[in-house]
């Protein structure tokens, strides 16, 4: 293999590694992008290094973004007052793109596994019961998903929450096949909100 | 006893089946369509592939499959790649499409692991087996199934589980739950090195205990069910043993409000959190429940029964449960009676065939012997297997 084919193929397999992309559509995609050198994959390529420079997680709620505290955190029109709690980016992402939810939120990283070794002190809850208990925070809606390890996570986190003088609530979850808030279409996501109910 | 015409009344059913490296099957595909789709005989002599294409469809249903195989186990010696099961399902006004295959995961993306079971309705990813049970339905009996009454607990529970799963299907959620949390909470009480954190002990207590009194409830439930049905239905010729529950979450829910009884396990399993640890084993709870069953004119347990006699008594119960379900639910389930036939007498054939006939169920049945499926003739879709391959032979005879 010459070194040139050498560093397509290495392409090739980082993004193979994508969830959702197998190495057939990853050397698809790769094609496609060399394809369009000056028009995608140059933009994107810059793009990749200037996001990957300024990453940040928020040091309030865990968001991923630029800037810490994220733009959500820093938001003047959102409700202050009001806290989801969420198992990863991508549902609060989920949350964003329905967006009819005002308030913050909180990205506890994952969901407690005794089986895969994640245990309280690697989820983001110690932060969670400092900001609770900060005097700020008037409501904190559980959104952890309709799954067992989500459950047991959010039952834990209300366990911890006695205590602290806050109103939880947790969204309606009807969820009928993959039990994810990524999963559910944006009409969803609004209807499972606002339907929250005392725990 | 009128049989009812075909299409009359039709129940979910299988109509194609698609098979690939499972087994015997590098990749097979069965078509299945009138007259006789709602009874399927597979003949062909031990070792052809007659359990194995069983133990395909019974991977599109929620529980752990017919033989409760390793899932790395399945696949086709030598085959390059994974097994993969895909039936369309028609019937009762729907039509859906259900795939099962096997994806291999570990934490770091690669494709080594353990392997997991995916499961795909009309190419909608579902979270895992247990929500299949409000779509599909499968009852099985096998001949590993023999000695069910001799045998220990697990085995009558999963039998009966299985059965309460297609009157109730969130049955299936809640032992899917019951039984995650119950490993976890082991998971924790035997973690080494770490500080054992107890509010997250307590936590997955009361999940486990939700769950357990959950699936006590729909056990209680489903036998009062299935007594009330067999006490008013006298359509079948089968024994249907006097069955009870024998278990400590079901006592409890005899006693309590379900409210109480989850307080009374939760706290009962807090108080032995350090014995479960130590022993590496979960004490009580829903898993240690038990069926009892008892010959229904002869005042002895079911075990002490002859063979034959316990397969007509099992038998009983999945025809029953069969009837039952579509009385409850108005949903059918697919039956998959893997060499039924050929241990029954002469006159519970001739029953079974009858039945068979008249429910309105899919059934696969199962035999090394052509001859003794003869009075289905006309009435079923007739394969024979050898090695795999899959041959209509309705026109045959
Ligand atoms: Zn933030």
């Amino acid at each position: 293999m010459t070194a040139r084919a050498f560093k397509i193929e290495q392409l090739i397999q980082l993004l193979a590694k994508m969830p959702g992309l197998g190495p057939r559509s990853a050397r698809r995609a790769v094609l496609q992008i060399i394809k369009k050198r000056e028009s995608y994959m140059l933009p994107l390529a810059a793009l990749i290094r200037e996001v990957a420079d300024q990453i940040k997680t928020c040091r309030v709620c865990g968001n991923l973004d630029v800037t810490s505290p994220c733009h959500i955190c820093q938001d003047p029109k959102r409700d202050t007052a009001t806290v989801c709690v969420v198992e990863n980016v991508s549902d609060l992402w989920a949350l964003e793109r329905a967006a009819s939810y005002k308030g913050l939120y909180h990205v506890l990283g994952g969901t407690l596994s005794a089986i895969q070794g994640t245990r309280p002190e690697d989820l983001n809850i110690k932060t969670l019961i400092e900001r609770a208990s900060g005097g700020d925070v008037g409501e904190i809606i559980m959104a952890t998903n309709a799954t067992v390890d989500g459950q047991t996570t959010a039952h834990y986190i209300i366990e911890r929450l006695k205590g602290v003088s806050v109103k939880i609530t947790a969204i309606a979850h009807g969820v009928p096949v993959g039990g994810e808030l990524d999963y559910l279409d944006d009409g969803t996501l609004s209807a499972a909100l606002k339907d929250r109910k005392p725990y | 006893m009128t049989p009812k015409q075909p299409g009359e009344k039709p129940g979910v059913a299988v109509r194609r089946l698609d098979l690939t490296r499972f087994r015997n099957y590098p990749s097979t595909r069965l078509e299945i369509s009138a007259p006789g789709e709602n009874c399927i005989v597979l003949v062909g002599e031990n070792g052809a592939g007659k359990t194995n294409l069983l133990e395909a469809l019974s991977y599109l249903g929620p529980g752990r499959g017919l033989r409760g195989a390793r899932l790395d186990d399945i696949t086709t010696n030598g085959a390059a790649g994974a097994w993969a099961v895909s039936a369309v399902f028609a019937g009762q006004g729907e039509q859906r499409r259900i795939g099962c295959a096997i994806e291999y995961a570990n934490k770091s993306g690669g494709v080594q692991g353990r392997a997991r079971r995916v499961i795909v309705m009309d190419e909608t990813p579902l979270s895992g087996a247990a929500a299949l049970a409000p779509y599909i339905s499968i009852i099985w009996l096998t001949p590993r199934m023999d000695r069910l009454f001799q045998e220990g607990a697990s085995e009558r529970r999963r039998f009966f589980d299985q059965i309460v799963v297609g009157l109730f299907p969130d049955h299936a959620r809640q032992l899917y739950a019951y039984e995650k949390t119950t490993r976890e909470r082991l998971k924790v009480l035997t973690g080494h090195g770490n500080q054992r954190d107890e509010t997250w002990i307590s936590a997955l207590e009361r999940r486990m205990a939700e769950h357990a009194v959950a699936i006590a409830a729909a056990r209680l439930e489903g036998l009062e069910l299935l007594k009330t049905h067999l006490s008013f239905a006298s359509e079948s010729r089968f024994p249907i043993p006097v069955l009870a529950l024998k278990g400590e979450v079901e006592d409890l829910l005899k006693v309590h409000p379900a409210l109480a009884a989850e307080e009374q396990l939760a706290g009962l399993l807090a108080g032995e959190r350090t014995r479960d640890g130590e022993r590496g084993q979960t004490g009580r709870g829903a898993h240690k429940t038990d069926l009892q069953a008892w010959h229904p004119e002869k005042d002895i347990p079911a075990s002490q029964c002859s063979t034959g006699e316990q397969k007509a008594m099992l038998t009983g119960i999945v025809l029953a449960a069969a009837r039952l379900q579509m009385s409850v639910r108005g949903r059918s389930p697919i039956l998959l009676l893997d060499e039924v036939a050929a241990h029954l007498d002469q006159e519970r054939r001739t029953s079974l065939f009858e039945e068979v006939a008249t429910l309105g169920v899919q059934t696969w049945l199962t035999g090394t012997d052509a001859a003794i499926f003869s009075p289905l003739k006309g009435k079923a879709l007739f394969l024979h297997v050898t090695d795999g391959v899959i041959e209509n032979i309705n026109q045959l005879d």
